[in-house]
């Protein structure tokens, strides 16, 4: 191992990590958002806007980010819709991660119990109301876990970036194998700093699992 | 304002029937010669990795789940270990790992197409020993207790009263687990498969001059053809779930 190597090369992947995590965190955002309003779409049974809801989520849900991104990078421009590679990618993840987040507020809407939406109702709650101060706020305790395990799997779907020419992780990476032929400190960064990324976040995630178990009602 | 302008201006070129001094567009070019066939092709290279992969997982994935449930704290540690690695890293950098790094640290010349195997069975059994670890744990100890009582042996409780209780929840996991792996071994193409990806690519660029768009529709059909194939998996896993719930 050729510690100059990487103490020389550490800089690209401090830099490529930052662009990774950008990406991510404004996908997974926009994610959160359209998964939040696709499944209270669904959970109000909305007559049209439900169809679109689930066949969106199928047709994201079944398809790879890969493809989807090809789609929007390489495609897209012939119907004179041209993206950067850095929007394609939020573009790409936000579809994606949308349907994953609608299945996790989905399974927790539905957990939380009938009688909560009837009592709010006749405490003389509005619709919208107890829908925003006592049905999704336990909805959301209870889809945590999946909410986690879903912000991991877009980070680390965003590895499929390097192939729409955004200098990820994965780029710097055969970039480097490419140039120097430094095959083991290359790969060895790369597994580091995803290492870097993600575990925090998944200690947090059971951390946090732990502790909302006590959000739950009754039980 | 200007920008927009000038796109609006190409979409619509592009959508009204002009002059297009020989040069042909839109869905043609899949029926154009073999390439249906070319695509459909690529997309079978696509299906045999990751069929391939799930079955060689799956027999796998069921001894290591087993294994996870023993009580060896050795056992415990290093396949908790294993699972978490496969786990927390992306399968593109596992399949760059050993399709990149095992040509340096072992002088092994693997294959795209074997790598890729190597990496979905790895990932597969991880993913997989997981799925039949829960199921086993779920299993309350009074089922083994009560087999017992009865005068079964260890070999009957497992075929008449374990196996049949967990392969309900298992089946449909596992199923999905397939669809996983179709959408995930698309990333072969990154280490140079030459799988349904490679082959539109390939369409598009030898046909540069004569479609000048059919970047759209080719990506368009790829896109397809993965739901097509994915789509009706999930659902028959989805049936399988409900119907088993009880």
């Amino acid at each position: 191992m050729d510690f100059s190597f990487i103490r020389r090369f550490a800089p690209m992947y401090f830099d490529a990590a930052r662009l990774t995590l950008g990406i991510a965190a404004l996908g997974i955002l926009f994610s959160v958002l359209i998964g939040a309003l696709c499944s209270v779409t669904e959970y109000y049974k909305l007559p049209i806007l439900r169809r679109i809801a689930s066949a969106y989520v199928e047709l994201s849900r079944n398809t790879p980010l890969l493809v989807q991104l090809f789609f929007l990078y390489f495609g897209l421009p012939k119907l004179g819709i041209r993206m950067s590679s850095a929007l394609c990618g939020v573009v790409g993840l936000s579809f994606l991660g949308g349907a994953y987040m609608t299945e996790s507020f989905r399974a927790g809407l539905e957990a939380v119990e009938g009688v909560q939406r009837e009592a709010a109702l006749s405490l003389g709650l509005t619709p919208l109301q107890s829908m925003g101060y006592v049905i999704f706020p336990q909805a959301l305790a209870l889809s945590v876990p999946s909410l986690v395990a879903n912000v991991i799997f877009l980070i680390k779907e965003t590895s499929v970036f390097s192939a729409i020419a955004l200098a990820d992780l994965m780029y710097v990476a055969k970039d480097l194998i490419g140039l120097y032929y430094q095959t083991e400190e290359a790969l060895f960064m790369l597994v580091l700093s995803y290492l870097v990324l993600l575990l925090p976040i998944s200690i947090l995630g059971t951390l946090l699992e732990r502790r909302l178990r006590y959000a739950g009602f009754g039980d | 304002m200007r920008a927009s302008a000038i796109e609006l201006f190409s979409l619509s070129s592009l959508l009204s029937l002009q002059n297009t001094g020989g040069r042909e567009r839109g869905i043609g070019i899949l029926f154009d010669g073999n390439n249906f066939e070319r695509l459909m092709g690529g997309l079978f290279v696509t299906i045999r990795i990751s069929l391939l992969s799930a079955a060689l997982s799956l027999p796998l994935g069921i001894l290591f789940g087993m294994l996870m449930t023993r009580r060896n704290p050795l056992t415990k540690a290093l396949s908790r270990i294993y699972l978490d690695f496969i786990r927390i890293m992306p399968q593109l950098v596992l399949l760059f790992l050993v399709y990149f790094g095992t040509a340096r640290a072992f002088a092994l010349s693997l294959s795209g197409e074997l790598s890729a195997v190597i990496v979905f069975v790895l990932w597969g059994t991880a993913e997989l020993g997981d799925l039949v670890r829960g199921a086993l744990v779920s299993i309350p100890r009074i089922q083994y207790e009560s087999a017992a009582a009865l005068g079964l042996t260890p070999l009957q409780t497992a075929f008449f009263i374990i196996i049949p209780q967990t392969v309900r929840r298992l089946i449909p996991l596992a199923i999905n687990l397939v669809t996983r792996m179709v959408k995930t071994s698309s990333l072969v193409v990154l280490i140079g498969v030459v799988e349904v990806l490679k082959t539109g690519q390939q369409i598009i660029d030898a046909n540069r001059f004569r479609y000048p768009t059919a970047a759209l529709p080719i990506y368009g059909v790829i896109f397809l053809l993965y739901f097509l194939v994915c789509w009706p998996i999930s659902l028959f896993a989805g049936c399988l779930e409900k119907r088993w719930r009880d």
